[in-house]
């Protein structure tokens, strides 16, 4: 057995972890990473499926990187290119027509007006005031949650920084803040929209990642969350990655190399080691044992603090108030390898509508129906979609004249009430994907070449995501914050001394931004 | 009619516009309460429906009605005994039951006949929420401050609050926020196990909400629900001797010994406004009577947008108004009955009887119920919560004989294709139904029924919506937001013009806060 | 309706004054004879026997049971060999006391723990990462406490073939059959006095009592309820949870909590071990030494004739032990407070036991206790003694 030293060890190669582990380097430190599958990058991934179609299988978009970040690591010189979709969302509508909510407002209100001019009037208002809302969240985002309710001398920066975003908002739309955080999308688009078409496709964006729907309290501030970095006036915007995601994948472990991090794959983090209530390195699967002083999970709080960690040195408390950590998981990916690109009823052939996010949300009650089966263990028999075609922007995604699919399909609960994940379920659920898809896109059904359906139970085994929740722990108002991932421990500390979190488990939680790396290297580096 | 002058008109004789009225008379004002219907007490009355029975025809069930009210105004010298409800009882479709007793011991045993582990978190579940209580109270019983507003007054009350939290435990204020954001289902699966035991608990967090046991939001109104018992015993629900009318009676009695005026089959038409200042009121019989200043006890939609000239009232404020959520989620059945029902899980007469009988099997079965509503159904089994008046105060019914009142929920307002005569029987049958699957003999024992659906509520009691508490009891629409940003203190943006309904803060239920709290600003305002 | 214990037949026959209390959610006599002051004496000088089957108790078997329990209590499990009973406490994460009990090591892999409060929950709190099984025994293992210096001769009348009884020592326990009942015996008491707790399935309960009874009839056996047990547990300085303190999760404010140290239970604590739950926060503590100490006081005699003879009085004791509340002083502060206390008719000295402030704490502290004479705030003289007041060789040879 070797034993090895390092000052750092990063647990999982996911790219919050990544963030974290360069600017560890950054520091000076000697950092090592250790990643259980082949590739870095966890749930950034793009992977060749089926000979000659590459599939974005984990995220297959992303948020807005954190500006600061992509500077710091020099992510454009690394190759990183980051361009939004236009139209960020194409709507297919039962009825036949069609909504596209472009970057350029006055595009989307020419879409809405059809459905109805007062919602497309409306639409201005509507965008200005989520946009200012959002702006908030992100300083929200950014800020390491302070301690509460008793805030340290030193959170009284990050609290002067709060207050002043909050008051800055204005006393009407601070207002709106804090009245708007706890409604559901449903109230929320109740008060300002009447087409079905819009508000399904708002709320959608609302619900993702999670297993409410969009009647349920607090998911408003889901579709805030969406709007956060977005350009003045852009409610929806679907980012990709030039290349596929994979690239940015790369990217980060570039800039990672290239400031000294040692990245080794193939490699599982068996456990991490500790005495005495303190982190002291870690033991590989292959039975290797790398000390370290500091050790940074881009895991899951749960995977982190009870498989990785003997729970047995946890408190009671603490551990029940880890067990209460809501993952629940809904969310299930499917690839679809098709011969020829879908061509919808409502709009048809190739065009600029396939460039960014499909979105199968007709209304709300469409999207409530479907959560409702989640609410008792079955899969939705209509399941919300969000599609993205990569290989119509990116040709190499799909062999010449073919296309790579990437499907995210809510809802499909982790927890089913008869049964376990099996091959029979993921066929069904691939079913009612192309089946959903086909009412909009009847060629689909014939031009699916070959289809890869991963389960919540698949994103669990592969990403180690707990109950195969995207986010690593539901984003609902109950875990933000200074509740991510746990009351108490939300500055990506753990009650084991020297053993930080810095996965999406933490705050500011899901998508890919890299803030959760951010926040947590710039509190390990505060801390030493 | 002689040209009397009043200090102040009341609007609505409910139990919060009486409790104002009495307080303001007890000041020494001369006021006059109109009140629509031929008798007092709004949605708290006693009426008797059917020769020999009588009903607290809406509200049932008194355990917030603050008891410094009570105390004031000397409400036990005018009549009023509140009788405890001893247990709530749910009968189970398995033919088993829980019963949870006054006696702690019993209680404890037969959760731990569910489950061993139930039984302990039982007690420190308790504990809990005693504690959230206690932490919650000090804002029950002051208007509260508004965190947008820069007045010296509201940042005072800020202070004063971000004291107050900064004072609680770390983990009462967790938990508290954990009630803030969280469903009652998913709070409370942190610490119980037994499916019966949850959903009996839970149902407490969607009555008088358009809310599923699982959405974020119905953890709070749960707890408002246990803020009545701080004051008193554990659990100390009551019912008012005489029918909830007795509670109405006895402020009444109270006002009118303080010189309040009270005319009933009195309907106010409008609020006369001049110069932007609430002058008096117009009756539907033409009458006009003028006063210093008016004092609506109705609900938000009905006093400001039925009372008075869209053109008196601000349009943003209008707007506010406008999308405040009303929505109507419950019925109510009233039986005359021949004998008590006996229940196959606990046949006969017995203690099961006398406290609340909780149709709430499962959670399943509460969201199944809300699933039915949100699409526009009344529930086809609906959540029922139970009492037999007449066992505890046997002056509600003839000898041997019971009335019976049925809580109902849900009940959509607006129910597909609109309520009528047709679907009202069939709601009432729906719930006959159910019942019958836990106590077969009551069909048989039905002498009388009355239904009323949240349609009649609105038409006979003046309900917008049918909504039994003036509004939604969601987060954004409670404390500084209720029922209106910047007008939760009980005024008005019409000069002269006051809210004293369980539209404003705390919100609804048979409390007398709004009515008294309304009352002290008034006064506090006034300088006669 | 409350269930009475497995005993309820006879001791409901036995019960004259249907002088009933509730005991974790089961009916005791509070004293079987209309007074209970013989029911104390046959503790001290002959043998009492106590029905104390309303104890939980739980079974925790398994391959992780003992690393399992070093977790859960304060004490080194590991020192608790087969047949040893351990007296433990156990506390939460910020080393308050969640309750106190016995722990016995009934095989290689298999403890008993009997605990005053419901424990279930915590218990399963703490399995994260063990093979352990609870099994809550509560109702089927009904248990007899048999005390006072006759109570060895009794048992030794049962269990004429078995285990020597003489050579079961303090603290150790044994499987024995009784009157050919099967039983495990434990030489642990709550009287401070020679006895037996006698451990047996809930359905042979009653032959046991019998036996018990007729046995012990020629050595002066008597049933005991709580009332003379109290005084018992109270002269042997032996606390009693919700009344000597209050358990951490019946708390409502942090100050209502307590520590082992500040209960004088600091050598239940073993901070050497690596980790147990509170295991941080109880070594900080004693670091920096405990703020309060739970003492007994010894209530000076001439000063309660004292104060009681300015009112025209002799001092008049309580005749049962109290548990409320009562001010402590020194000088004219108040330093501290009693929680329960009682006249022993054996040392017949007026006794209570006290939180008091460290500073005040030494034994042999002059201090102050509040009493009403005749409707009157009076204070006595009292002097801070070492627990237990009563501490007979007896009890442990």
């Amino acid at each position: 057995m070797v034993s090895t030293r390092r000052d750092a060890v990063i647990v999982g190669g996911g790219h919050n972890a990544l963030v974290a582990a360069t600017y560890l380097a950054r520091a000076g430190l000697t950092v090592s990473l250790f990643e259980q599958r082949d590739r870095v990058g966890g749930g950034v991934c793009t992977e060749e499926v089926f000979p000659g179609f590459r599939f974005d299988t984990g995220a297959h978009r992303i948020g807005h990187l954190h500006p600061a970040m992509v500077a710091d690591l020099k992510l454009a010189e690394y190759g990183l290119q980051v361009v939004p979709s236009d139209p960020a969302v194409f709507a297919p509508q039962p009825d036949g027509r069609h909504l596209l909510l472009w970057m350029d407002p006055a595009a989307t209100i020419e879409s809405i007006r059809p459905f109805s001019p007062g919602d497309a009037d409306s639409w201005l208002e509507f965008s200005a005031l989520v946009c200012r809302l959002a702006g908030f969240l992100a300083t929200l985002h950014s800020a390491e949650p302070p301690a509460v309710p008793r805030p340290e001398r030193r959170d009284v920066g990050t609290l002067v920084r709060l207050a002043r975003g909050l008051r800055g908002l204005g006393r009407d739309s601070m207002t709106e803040f804090l009245r708007v955080l706890p409604m559901s999308s449903f109230e929320l688009m109740d008060e300002w929209f009447k087409t079905d078409a819009l508000r399904g496709t708002l709320a959608a964006a609302s619900v993702r990642g999670g297993i409410h729907g969009p009647m349920a309290g607090g998911t408003a501030y889901g579709l805030l969350r969406e709007v956060v970095g977005n350009p003045a006036g852009v409610v929806r915007s679907t980012l990709r990655v030039r290349g596929g995601i994979g690239k940015l994948a790369e990217v980060l472990a570039a800039a990672a190399r290239a400031a000294g991090v040692e990245i080794c794959t193939d490699s599982a983090v068996e456990h991490v080691l500790t005495n005495g209530g303190r982190a002291r390195g870690v033991v590989l699967e292959s039975g290797e044992e790398i000390a370290a002083d500091l050790v940074v999970s881009g895991a899951g709080p749960g995977v982190t603090l009870s498989r990785l960690v003997d729970p047995a040195v946890l408190d009671p408390e603490f551990l029940r108030q880890l067990r209460s950590v809501r993952y629940r998981g809904a969310t299930a990916k499917v690839h679809l390898a098709l011969g020829e690109l879908p061509d919808f009823t409502c709009l048809r052939g190739d065009g600029p509508h396939l460039r960014g996010a499909i979105s199968i949300s007709p209304s709300i009650e469409y999207l409530e129906r479907a959560a409702d089966a989640a609410k008792y263990g079955r899969i939705s028999e209509q399941p919300y979609l969000e599609a993205v075609i990569p290989s119509v922007a990116d040709p190499h995604m799909a062999p010449p004249g073919k296309h790579a699919m990437s499907v995210l399909v809510q809802y499909a609960p982790y927890h089913l009430r008869d049964g376990q994940w099996d091959s029979a379920r993921r066929d069904l659920l691939g079913d009612r994907v192309i089946q959903t898809l086909a009412q909009y896109a009847p060629n689909l059904r014939n031009a699916v070449e070959d289809r890869q359906v991963l389960s919540p139970a698949d994103l669990e085994s592969r990403w180690a995501l707990e109950e195969g929740n995207i986010h690593q722990g539901e984003m609902t108002l109950d875990q933000f914050f200074f509740m991510r991932p746990v009351a108490g421990w939300s500055r990506y500390r753990t009650p084991i001394d020297g053993l930080y979190l810095c996965g999406a488990g933490t705050h500011p939680g899901g998508g890919v931004t890299g803030l959760s790396g951010f926040n947590a290297a710039r509190r390990i580096l505060r801390d030493r | 009619m002689p040209a009397e002058s009043f200090d102040a008109i009341v609007i609505g004789a409910g139990h919060n516009g009486l409790t104002c009225a009495a307080y303001l008379a007890r000041a020494g004002k001369r006021v006059l309460v109109l009140e629509r219907r031929p008798l007092v007490g709004g949605a708290a009355v006693t009426e008797e429906l059917f020769p020999g029975f009588k009903y607290s025809v809406c509200s049932y069930v008194v355990s917030l009605l603050r008891p410094e009210i009570i105390r004031d105004l000397d409400l036990a010298r005018h009549g009023l005994e509140i009788l405890p409800l001893e247990s709530t009882f749910t009968p189970l479709p398995n033919g088993d039951s829980l019963l949870r007793s006054a006696d702690h011991d019993e209680t404890r045993r037969e959760i731990y006949r569910h489950s061993p582990q139930d039984a302990d978190a039982y007690d420190r579940f308790g504990r809990l929420m005693y504690r959230m209580a206690l932490a919650v109270k000090p804002i029950l019983s002051m208007a509260p401050p508004d965190p947008t507003s820069m007045s010296l007054k509201d940042l005072r009350g800020m202070l004063r609050f971000g004291k107050h939290f900064r004072d609680l435990e770390q983990e009462d204020f967790f938990t508290l926020y954990k009630l803030m954001t969280m469903s009652s289902a998913d709070f409370l699966d942190e610490w119980f196990e037994t499916d019966a035991l949850k959903a009996t608990m839970s149902a407490s967090g969607i009555i008088g909400t358009f809310l599923g046991p699982r959405s974020p939001g119905t953890a709070y109104v749960q707890l408002h629900h246990y803020m009545g018992e701080i004051d008193g015993v554990f659990r100390a629900w009551g019912f008012a001797r005489g029918g909830t009318g007795a509670v109405s009676d006895s402020i009444a009695r109270a006002a009118e010994g303080f010189g309040a005026r009270i005319r009933a089959g009195a309907s106010v038409e409008r609020v006369i406004v001049k110069d932007g200042r609430a002058v008096g009121v117009a009756l539907e019989n033409g009458d006009t009577i003028s006063a210093g200043l008016v004092i609506s006890g109705l609900d938000p939609k009905r006093t400001f947008l039925r009372l008075l000239d869209a053109s008196d009232v601000p349009a943003d404020f209008r707007r506010s108004i406008e999308r405040y959520r009303m929505r109507g989620s419950s019925g109510k059945v009233n039986l005359a009955l021949s004998e008590l029902p006996s229940f196959t899980s606990r046949p006969g007469m017995g203690d099961h009887l006398r406290g609340a009988i909780s149709i709430s099997p499962s959670q399943d079965y509460l969201e199944q119920a809300y699933d039915d509503a949100k699409y526009g159904e009344f529930s086809s089994r609906p959540y029922m919560d139970i009492v037999i008046p007449s066992l505890i105060d046997p002056s509600m019914a003839p000898p041997g004989k019971h009335v019976m009142s049925l809580f109902v929920q849900y009940a959509p307002f607006e129910l597909n294709g609109g309520w009528n005569d047709e679907k009202r029987e069939a709601f009432g049958d729906a719930v006959i139904d159910a019942v019958c699957e836990y106590a077969p003999n009551l069909r048989d024992a039905i002498l009388h029924r009355q239904v009323l659906t949240p349609q009649d509520l609105e038409d006979e009691f003046g309900l917008t919506g049918g909504n039994i508490f003036h509004g939604d009891l969601s987060l954004q629409q409670l404390f500084f937001l209720r029922p209106a940003p910047g007008w939760a203190n009980y005024t008005t943006p019409l000069r002269g013009l006051y809210q004293c309904g369980s539209g404003t803060h705390p919100g609804g239920g048979i409390c007398g806060a709004p009515g008294r709290l309304a009352a002290l600003r008034v006064l506090q305002d006034t300088r006669w | 309706m409350l269930p009475g214990t497995p005993l309820h037949e006879r001791t409901s026959a036995l019960c004259l004054g249907q002088n009933w209390r509730r005991w974790a959610g089961h009916l005791v006599a509070s004293s079987y004879e209309l007074n209970h002051e013989r029911e104390y004496w046959a503790i001290r000088s002959t043998a009492g026997l106590i029905d104390v089957s309303p104890l939980h108790k739980y079974l925790i078997q398994g391959p992780d049971a003992e690393r399992y329990l070093s977790r859960v209590v304060t004490r080194d499990v590991g020192k608790c060999d087969v047949g040893r009973v351990m007296y433990t406490t156990w506390c939460d994460a910020a080393g308050k006391i969640i309750d106190d009990g016995t722990l016995a090591r009934l095989g290689e892999d298999s403890y008993r723990l009997t605990s005053a409060q419901p424990s279930l929950l915590w218990l399963h709190d703490n399995l994260a990462g063990m093979d352990v099984r609870i099994d809550d025994e509560s109702d089927s293992l009904a248990a007899v406490a048999l005390q006072g210096p006759n109570s060895r001769d009794i048992l030794k009348m049962l269990a004429d073939s078995g285990p020597d009884l003489d050579r079961l020592r303090f603290f150790r326990l044994t499987d024995a059959r009784l009157d050919d009942i099967p039983v495990t015996i434990s030489r642990t008491g709550y009287t401070g006095d020679l006895g037996y707790e006698i451990w047996v399935d809930a359905e042979r309960a009653i032959p046991l009592w019998d036996s018990l009874m007729t046995a012990g009839g020629p050595y002066g056996i008597l049933p005991a309820g709580m009332l003379a047990l109290d005084m018992a547990r109270i002269e042997a300085g032996l606390m009693l949870i919700t009344v000597d303190y209050v358990p951490t999760h019946e708390a409502l404010l942090e100050s209502q909590k307590s520590s082992p140290l500040e209960m004088g239970l600091g050598w239940t604590v073993d901070l050497d071990k690596k980790y147990f739950v509170g295991r941080n926060a109880l070594a900080a503590e004693a670091a920096r030494g405990p703020e309060w100490m739970f003492r007994g006081l010894d209530i000076d005699w001439n000063s309660l004739e004292r104060v009681y003879g300015e009112v025209g009085l002799p001092p008049l004791v309580p005749a049962t032990a109290w548990r409320t509340s009562v001010p402590v002083y020194r000088g004219g502060r108040q330093v501290g407070y009693a929680t329960s206390g009682c006249w022993s008719p054996l040392l017949k000295k007026y006794i209570a036991l006290a939180h008091l402030e460290a500073s005040a704490a030494s034994p042999g502290t002059k201090l102050e206790i509040e009493l009403t004479v005749e409707h009157r705030r009076k204070r006595a003289a009292s002097t801070v003694a070492e627990l237990p007041f009563f501490d007979l060789p007896r009890k442990r040879a």
